[in-house]
């Protein structure tokens, strides 16, 4: 075919399916635009089981890259830009699109499903879900294996990211940040409402002077997590995590949903209520709070780890099947794990880093920062964390409708 | 006019559809192609998602198809609050917009008439709010009514709210949200059957000893009609709809989630998209079912 189709996969498989029908006005009014539209749907379809083919790469010929990512999640400066990326671009001439549309793990896969399952480009070349989604991505054949001769940096990988039983060696997905939830409290309100300094356990959270002021994630391995390890089961364990464990969890919640405790369950816009003084504590990412800060001026907000500890997790780099653009992504990810650069985002987005090496870098940046824990935290630290046991089909598909159903107040 | 279309008056003669049949065939063709094609498609694929099965092998979100009737009984079930909810919040709406749209458009579309540049003025007033998207006003409205607002302290302080009691996330804050994004399609199809109002016959009726109330009862509510019920469709169909509002991130609580709110988890947390679709179709038939009986009732059955 020698016309320019169009880059879009979907749009492609959909003009080539038109033009092998020749839909010209004589056939349109002959009827045979039934057949075509069979054609058109047949392309939109999926087709099953077939494994999923990579998209044609065209980094070589097109400098450009599209990140989907969640907010506050890369540097920024003082004029909107972003450093980082235009130290990206002036390195190797790739220009990237930087996009904050990922608010949540379930919305964005909830969007990106179907085109995800068809091998279509979903709109981004590189973007970064939850482990445990990025593991979902990998079993269902959703993305593509990296070229480690394009990431030489990937040597510099925490080895305690490696032996996932989703990816062991690290071939499709690569993390980005990894995050830790806990309270975060807005200092001077807390204090006025209680009387006291900091939350310290989840009871403080139920206390009843915070009635409607209190905020969790939408992330339901961060809030049901958390009030896990409150009722002292151990979340990374098949034994202690069980149905009716959970189940319990989720009664607790709900609980203090529908009596009017916790007034909100949010994604990443969760920022928003702290910020305009609707929710006082809330269970929330440790690197937004530092940032809150940041654009506030002063520290407003505090952040602290339950005294039965918080969860930890990965947001994952990974490049779906459909994505045109898989070694400008890789060059990408090559780049944030050069120790210096890694640094320089970890300093500025304040999540704990994948990068080994950086730590090195930051004492040189700001000796203060290699001592904050949020960013690269001790054993000692680590040890009061816990990561959420990966889940099977069928049970997922209950925790999160159970957690759901909270939301929905039923 | 568009909201013309509910008027009582007798249709014209009709044309004879034997002499020119296939002239209408091929000018009707893209109209119909067009529903079929945008219209028709996706309800026969609707209706089909509603009954699939879970794949038995299958993983997070991964269906089949099948003929499973009992996802309705299912759904029904599960969700019969969030189904009460939204038709009530949409009929407490509507009856609000009527409220307060129908003295507005009376005094746009009569009072104002001998000054022609402020009816036009009022009537872009009232539209203007449309200038601006529907989130970021919504947003606004959570913005003004957010717990560390003046308003919701003052109302605090004078006792009309409880110290631990807010606005945002009540029941109240969604309909009045609604109400407010939803009152221009009231008041402007009101303005178009009130602005032709011969206040002739207004002059008439108090001739004959009607009271002023008796007038308005028997003379301008009547003729007003057709606006009426084109904009309480206008404004009912939607809003039952709507899940903007009622959503958490917007004016609502998990105690205000409405059937858009239970569609939008279901299609995209859950990923349960033969509930989500069964809801989706049971909310058409309800509105259909609504909107039928209600034209009916108000006379004008012959143009359905």
């Amino acid at each position: 075919m020698n016309q320019n189709l169009p880059e879009d996969p979907q749009l492609r498989e959909m003009v080539k399916a038109a033009l092998a029908h020749k839909v010209t006005r004589r056939a349109v009014l002959g009827g045979a635009v039934a057949t075509s539209a069979a054609a058109l749907l047949a392309a939109c379809a999926p087709a099953e089981n077939s494994a999923l083919t990579p998209a044609t790469d065209v980094s070589d010929s097109d400098p450009s890259l599209i990140w989907s990512n969640w907010s506050l999640y890369v540097d920024v400066d003082d004029d909107g830009n972003y450093p980082t990326l235009e130290k990206f671009k002036s390195e190797t001439g790739i220009e990237v699109t930087y996009r904050e549309d990922f608010d949540d793990n379930d919305s964005y896969y909830g969007k990106v499903k179907d085109q995800l399952a068809l091998g279509q480009d979903i709109g981004a070349d590189i973007t970064c879900p939850t482990s445990w989604m990025a593991a979902r991505w990998i079993n269902q054949g959703f993305v593509q294996t990296f070229d480690d001769a394009n990431l030489p940096n990937k040597k510099n990988l925490q080895p305690a990211y490696l032996g996932e039983s989703y990816d062991p060696q690290r071939t499709k997905s690569l993390p980005y940040q990894g995050i830790l939830a806990g309270f975060a409290f807005d200092k001077e309100a807390y204090k006025s409402a209680t009387g006291k300094e900091a939350p310290a356990v989840l009871e403080d959270l139920w206390d009843p002077a915070l009635k409607g002021r209190i905020g969790v994630l939408s992330e339901m391995r961060d809030t049901v997590g958390i009030v896990l390890m409150d009722q002292g089961v151990s979340i990374g364990d098949a034994n202690s995590l069980t149905e009716d464990a959970f189940m319990n969890a989720i009664d607790i919640i709900g609980q203090k949903v529908s009596d009017g405790q916790i007034a909100r369950i949010k994604g990443n816009s969760y920022k928003d209520d702290l910020v305009n003084g609707d929710t006082i504590v809330a269970i929330a990412w440790s690197g937004d709070i530092i940032q809150l800060n940041a654009e506030a001026g002063y520290d407003r907000f505090g952040f602290v780890l339950p005294e039965s500890g918080g969860t930890i997790s990965a947001d994952c780099f990974v490049i779906p099947m459909g994505a045109t653009h898989k070694k400008n992504a890789e060059k990408l990810m090559n780049f944030y794990y050069d120790p210096y650069n890694a640094a320089v985002l970890a300093a500025y987005v304040n999540y704990i880093t994948p990068v080994v090496g950086a730590k090195e870098e930051a004492i040189k940046l700001d000796p203060a920062l290699a001592d904050n824990q949020l960013i690269f935290p001790s054993e000692e630290f680590l040890s009061l964390t816990q990561g959420f046991r990966a889940l099977d089909g069928a049970e997922e598909q209950a925790f999160t409708k159970a957690f759901q159903k909270i939301k929905l107040g039923a | 006019m568009a909201f013309t279309a509910f008027s009582s008056s007798k249709p014209k003669v009709g044309i004879k559809p034997g002499k020119t049949g296939k002239v209408v065939i091929v000018l009707l063709a893209p109209g119909l192609a067009y529903l079929g094609a945008f219209f028709l498609t996706p309800l026969i694929s609707l209706i089909m998602v509603s009954l699939q099965a879970p794949d038995p092998l299958g993983g997070f979100g991964e269906y089949v198809p099948a003929l499973q009737f009992s996802n309705y009984f299912v759904v029904i079930s599960e969700y019969f609050p969030h189904m009460m909810r939204s038709f009530g919040y949409a009929l407490a709406a509507t009856i609000l917009a009527l409220v307060i749209s129908y003295p507005l458009a009376y005094f746009i579309g009569v009072k104002a008439r001998p000054y022609p540049l402020l009816q036009k003025l009022m009537l872009t007033l009232v539209i203007a709010p449309f200038f601006i998207s529907f989130l970021l006003r919504t947003l606004a409205w959570k913005q003004i009514f957010s717990n560390e607002s003046w308003i919701v302290t003052t109302l605090q302080q004078i006792g009309f709210l409880d110290s631990d009691q807010y606005v945002v996330g009540t029941p109240f804050m969604v309909i009045f949200g609604l109400t407010y994004n939803f009152i221009p399609f009231m008041t402007l199809p009101l303005y178009t059957s009130l602005e032709r109002l011969d206040t002739r016959y207004l002059e008439a009726g108090s001739d004959l000893y009607a009271s002023p109330s008796k007038v308005f009862r028997k003379v301008t509510i009547p003729l007003s009609m057709p606006g009426i019920i084109s904009g309480t469709l206008l404004t009912f169909i939607p809003i039952a709809g709507d899940y903007i509002n009622a959503s958490g991130d917007f004016l609502g609580s998990s105690s205000t989630a409405m059937l858009g709110n239970v569609i939008e988890a279901n299609y995209l947390q859950i990923n349960d998209y033969p509930a989500a679709s069964a809801l989706s179709v049971l909310l058409m038939g309800a509105i259909l079912v609504l909107v039928a009986g209600y034209v009916k009732k108000s006379g004008t059955e012959d143009l359905l």
